[in-house]
């Protein structure tokens, strides 16, 4: 299989090309099949990859292979190759498998839409770049994917193109993400620069990571810092996540695979591909911590106060993405990656769930005109009810394990904080109180659609409600490989990650261990921090079934409840539902901004250097012009006057000079 | 035999009438007293060469004598002409007349 890693990204590309070549005489149940064919036979070879990896001892599970010698230049070499190893296996399989499922789910959700083709043919496009830049092994071909994912979600989130807002948001999406780019990129030359200093010319991602520690401190947490930046705005963080709201514009199945289950988290993954370079810069990761968790807190307080069905899940994808870096930030790459792929599950089902909504309630998305679906959609009803007890982290969910692994580390490990754990416990019960405000208020109570839409409700066709089956079943179930040792379980996916992270942050965590006891527990034999893990544990389970409790109390119990609450905090209230303004700061900063800024070049550097320089030219010319031909007079005899007095000067000049 | 005359004297004279023929040449308005004026310079210079070759003792000078003097009278023939050609079309040949290449 070593040799034939490079079929996982190839069986897209195929499926692109082909759509994309032959799919316009093609019908669309053709179209669909290759479509979802392409992803199957991918899945099918990272699920080979897999089970190859798992027969064989763990320091072997590397793939590397390169097949073509895409630049030579000088010093520099770059392969066009493939890398699987156990991070990148796991990537696959999320993404062809969650991808595979939402492939299937579009096929009925895109049914009657014109573009069913162009869809399908965008879909199968960005699965490639996502495969390449999760399993490229150099930097530029990781870059190569990074571009091309963004480029999908330009124009998958446009895809309606003929409206203005989802042309707006694509280019928001777009332009947010160049920002971070070129962070990224200036980190690739940054780091290709100083390894080369040092004789090390290569942008191999395993050669960096056996090289880096040619690299000196100062140069490492720039280049990390860099490269922070790309992640950033990749998996909308503060400040660049202002984008990802806005792409709930696309389509609800392209929300549920790029902007929830796989390319929003290509920036966690990036983090964690780099982990050795990540672990020499501790105030890196100090600085990834903290702009995890206060994304986390800031996104979920958002979350509270929006009515549209998607902006509520947008907003707390940006969240999770939140605790996922904070995962990374405190060197539990393992856990980040763990609760990537739980998010990727039980998201990309909300998503899709939402999207069965919206196909019951004819597109409504405004949850204020929902209400009352438990009984008319039964499948949507139970498996979004899956996903919002995973992501609310209530024990035996996927959601639970995962988060509650990030939390542990957040506050054990020697880069976490105990602030760093509070807050984000604080924001899993936040997470837990509006997701189940959208729960509530989207299936419970009156139905308050109008008689119109709801004469229509109806549950969606089993093209829809298969893969929301089956993803809630792995909501449900994702998580028993990640059991923490504390609760009987050996925390398989750690130990299956292990290889790529390596066990130096295993022994710090231990180091750490001591002094958490010490200072935390009294005296006594070990079992101190098991205890804590489990404090902390049920601590935070407690905060998620008190923020269950709140929605239930406010929106089932007494729905009169939160009109009280915004009518009594009126100016809190729009200023959360407005998003803190944010975006009109934006505007006002950087569009604006900018707007003004070309203002005064147009006028200062345009219109008076520039053009004071090229017109300044000619009225030299013209006025200089108009003086001299006053000299032309036209007479034969002053002409004849200058020549003479020209030979007097001439002959003058040559009869003074020898006498002086 | 001839008293020699000395061929500063010569220089002198042609100096003297080189510079009338320019200052006829620049003031006069009759194209063709200029046109007389320009032939007393062409002649001022040519006695410069006769005299010098007299005293340099070289038939240098004298060649060009005959060279000016064939170009003088074949340029006469053309000036004349144009000032015809001129006096039909403006009838007056005054060179205070003619100023078509005022810039």
């Amino acid at each position: 299989m070593a040799d034939y890693i490079w079929l996982i990204p190839l069986f897209p590309a195929l499926g692109f090309i082909i759509n994309s070549s032959f799919g316009g005489r093609a019908s669309k149940t053709l179209v669909a099949w290759v479509a979802c064919l392409a992803l199957f036979a991918a899945f099918l070879s990272s699920v080979a990859v897999f089970y190859e990896f798992l027969q064989l001892p763990a320091s072997a599970r590397v793939f590397e292979r390169d097949i073509y010698n895409w630049i030579a230049s000088g010093e520099m070499s770059v392969n066009i190759g493939f890398r699987l190893d156990p991070l990148s296996v796991i990537m696959c399989l999320v993404v062809t498998g969650v991808g595979f499922l939402i492939h299937v789910y579009s096929v009925g959700y895109m049914h009657d839409d014109p573009g069913f083709k162009r869809f399908f043919i965008y879909l199968n496009l960005f699965v490639f770049m996502m495969l390449l830049l999760v399993t490229g092994n150099s930097l530029p071909l990781m870059f190569v994917g990074w571009e091309g994912v963004g480029l999908c979600s330009y124009l998958l989130i446009g895809f309606w193109y003929e409206k203005d807002s989802a042309a707006d948001a694509g280019k928001k999406a777009f332009i947010v993400n160049r920002v971070g780019d070129f962070g990224f990129l200036i980190g690739v030359f940054f780091l290709f620069v100083s390894l080369g200093a040092h004789g090390v010319w290569t942008m191999n991602i395993g050669e960096v990571g056996r090289n880096a520690h040619l690299l000196s401190g100062p140069a490492v947490t720039v280049i990390t810092l860099l490269f922070f930046v790309g992640a950033v705005g990749k998996s909308a963080q503060i400040p660049l996540y202002v984008w990802l709201p806005d792409a709930m514009e696309g389509p609800t199945p392209v929300s549920s695979l790029i902007h929830a289950a796989t390319m929003v988290t290509a920036g966690v993954y990036m983090i964690a591909r780099l982990n050795i370079l990540y672990s020499m810069a501790p105030d890196t990761l100090y600085v990834v911590a903290v702009i995890g968790v206060l994304t986390a807190f800031f996104a979920a307080s958002i979350g509270f106060a929006q009515y549209d069905i998607k902006k509520v899940l947008a907003y707390s994808t940006i969240s999770q993405l939140g605790f996922m870096f904070v995962a990374m930030g405190v060197g539990a790459y393992a856990a980040g990656i763990f609760h990537l792929m739980t998010h990727a599950f039980f998201k990309g089902l909300l998503f899709l769930g939402a999207g069965s909504v919206m196909h019951a309630m004819s597109g409504e998305l405004d949850l204020r005109n929902m209400g009352g679906l438990r009984k008319k959609t039964p499948i949507t009803y139970w498996t979004f009810f899956i996903a919002c007890l995973a992501i609310a982290g209530i024990p035996g969910f996927s959601g639970f394990f995962s988060k509650d692994e990030i939390l542990w580390k957040a506050f054990s490990s020697p880069h976490g904080d105990l602030w760093i754990w509070l807050l984000g416990a604080v924001t899993a019960g936040m997470t837990a109180f509006y997701m189940f405000r959208l729960f509530f208020s989207t299936f419970h109570g009156e139905c308050r659609a109008s008689e119109e839409v709801k004469h229509h409700i109806h549950e969606s066709p089993r093209v829809m409600t298969i893969p929301l089956m089956i993803l809630a079943v792995l909501s449900l179930a994702g998580g028993y490989v990640g059991v923490p040792h504390l609760l009987g379980g050996d925390n398989a996916i750690e130990q299956f990650l292990a290889p790529v992270f390596g066990h130096a942050t295993q022994a710090k965590t231990a180091l750490h261990f001591d002094i958490v006891t010490s200072a935390w527990a009294s005296s006594g034999a070990g079992g101190h921090e098991a205890a804590l893990e489990l404090a902390l544990m049920v601590a935070s389970v407690l905060i998620a079934l008190l923020g269950i409790a709140l929605a239930y109390l406010y929106y089932v119990k007494n729905p009169a409840l939160p009109d009280r609450f915004t009518a009594r905090f009126v100016g809190l209230f729009r200023w959360v539902h407005s998003k803190y303004f944010v975006d009109e700061l934006y505007d006002f900063v950087f569009v604006r901004g900018t707007l003004r800024a070309g203002a005064f070049l147009l006028k200062v550097a345009d219109g008076w250097i520039i053009e004071g320089l090229v017109n300044g030219t000619a009225a030299l010319v013209k006025r200089s012009g108009d003086r001299l031909r006053k000299l032309e007079t036209g007479y034969v005899q002053e002409y004849a006057f200058g020549i003479i007095l020209g030979a007097i000067i001439v002959v003058g000049y040559l009869i003074a000079i020898p006498m002086f | 035999m001839l008293q020699e005359i000395p061929p500063g004297l010569c220089f002198i004279l042609s100096g003297i009438l080189f510079m009338i023929g320019a200052i006829g040449v620049i003031i006069r308005r009759n194209v063709i007293v200029v046109f007389m004026c320009i032939e007393l310079m062409l002649n001022a210079v040519n006695l410069v060469f006769i005299a010098a070759s007299g005293a340099l003792s070289s038939m240098d000078g004298s060649v060009f004598v005959f060279f000016i003097m064939t170009v003088a009278a074949v340029e006469a023939a053309v000036g004349m002409a144009i000032f015809v050609m001129v006096f039909r079309l403006y009838h007056t040949i005054n060179a205070d007349e003619m100023n078509l290449l005022k810039g």
